[in-house]
């Protein structure tokens, strides 16, 4: 038992330490943030260019920060790794030897932190594009984003480390990622949406749930999975 | 006492033998290098001990215990200078070596092991400005966080001038003389010879010579 206790320790230490590794990398490099920031941004502009109906574009405002978040998380998660191989420090963490469930647990709250960070700069400015008054609660549309970023964030991290390596990886990481997350995109585009009308009939908590209990399973296999992949 | 045994080892890559049948037994606290042309298959045997590698033949064991099955406990032994230095480009100097710190959780000094390999610790700069020689140092520096028991180097005096071997085989020679077992693989039996006890010749992964360092032909050139 005492071993156990030891080693959840060492594992929270680790994660702790990934996170600030990655936080710190990212500030250093801040490009890919701002880089997928622009991404969002075009992409909100183009949808609201290309629709001419106000009273649409207030309808579709929900779907199309999620739209710009999944699209942009392609980009954040197939850099997330890119640091790593640049210097021979992916087979570093393995000898130091670094846990790899907190490697992906460090990288999984960063990547989880930036796409965070992104939706909530996107939000404000796709409110006003939009010309959509935001009628519900405020603090259920920001847990709604917490944990749409989450669901993207965890699978993202397992299959960016999957596709790092490989030929293409910006082509496979989409075709992998996308159709794991649909359900989690459903849930956080429809409560996003139903906030954003003020939610009269209560509907954004069940959907919410289902967001939590996605998270739930992302969060929990990668995990085990990730340590095979690592080593090999 | 058993330092490190490396037993009949063999490594391929696809059809490709790197390793054929390698053997050799380093005792505890013992120096060797391990000596060859490129593709002889000596950074192949590093990563093997270094357990970057699974053998596809043969059992290295280290402590008496087989390696690769108790990897993860015998990594935290093992302390690995590769070709890679295994540094964040964008984080300056001290900021590597806290953040390799903070994963091992090893209690460190940063300023002054900085100071040790002869980099300001005041320099706030990143990692991908400095010249390949300083990288070295400072992939030194991150190596010797760890107090390790066996130490592994690949071509360590690789760009660094004659002052910075200079320095680095004293940095081994405290290491040696701290216990630690040490294999090193090198261009360079001239230079290493001055801290090595044994060496082990490779060619197209296997060995042609193994033995004191006395015995080694005095016309040995690899460059």
């Amino acid at each position: 038992m005492t071993s156990f206790f030891q080693w959840i320790g060492q594992l929270a230490r680790q994660t702790a330490a990934m996170v600030y590794k990655e936080m710190l990398t990212e500030w250093r490099m801040r490009v890919r943030v701002s880089g997928i920031f622009w991404f969002s941004v075009a992409i909100v502009m183009m949808v609201a260019f290309s629709i001419q109906s106000s009273t649409m574009l207030k309808e579709i405002a929900g779907g199309t920060l999620w739209i710009a978040i999944l699209l942009a998380s392609t980009r954040s998660l197939d850099q997330s790794y890119q640091v790593e191989h640049e210097q021979g420090a992916m087979e570093g963490l393995l000898l130091w030897p670094v846990d790899p469930i907190a490697v992906y647990y460090g990288k999984a709250i960063a990547n989880m932190l930036v796409l965070l960070g992104v939706a909530l700069a996107v939000l404000p400015l796709l409110l006003a594009i939009y010309d959509r008054p935001m009628l519900g609660s405020w603090p259920q549309l920001i847990g709604t984003i917490v944990l749409g970023c989450a669901a993207i964030a965890a699978p993202g991290t397992l299959l960016g480390l999957i596709t790092s390596q490989a030929r293409g990886s910006s082509v496979m990481l989409p075709l992998l990622l996308f159709p794991l997350v649909v359900p989690a995109l459903l849930a956080a585009s429809m409560s996003t949406s139903r906030l954003m009308e003020g939610d009269p009939m209560n509907v954004a908590p069940p959907w919410m749930l289902v967001l939590v209990v996605v998270n739930c399973v992302f969060w929990s296999f990668p995990s085990v999975l990730y340590g095979l992949i690592f080593e090999d | 006492m058993p330092g490190i045994v490396i037993d009949k080892v063999s490594r391929r890559y696809g059809r490709r033998w790197a390793l054929t049948h390698v053997s050799c037994e380093v005792a505890s606290g013992e120096s060797w290098m391990l000596l060859g042309h490129n593709g002889s298959g000596k950074s192949t045997l590093l990563r093997c001990v270094a357990t970057a590698q699974k053998v596809h033949q043969g059992e290295i064991r280290f402590g008496g215990q087989s390696l690769w099955p108790n990897r993860g406990a015998l990594r935290e032994k093992i302390a690995v200078l590769s070709h890679a230095p295994a540094l964040y480009d964008d984080l300056s100097a001290g900021e590597n070596l806290q953040v390799w710190a903070r994963l091992g959780g090893h209690q460190a000094d940063v300023p002054a092991l900085l100071t040790r390999v002869g980099i300001d610790p005041a320099r706030r700069d990143p990692v991908r400005t400095f010249s390949a020689g300083m990288r070295r140092r400072v992939a030194i520096a991150r190596m010797l966080l760890k107090r390790p028991e066996l130490v592994l180097l690949d071509e360590p005096f690789t760009a660094l001038d004659p002052a910075g071997r200079r320095w680095l085989l004293d940095v081994i020679s405290e290491l040696r003389a701290g216990g630690a077992t040490l294999i090193m693989a090198t261009h360079l039996p001239q230079v290493a010879r001055e801290v090595a006890d044994r060496a082990l010749i490779l060619e197209a992964g296997k060995v042609v010579f193994r033995g004191a360092v006395d015995e080694l032909p005095a016309e040995l050139a690899f460059e």
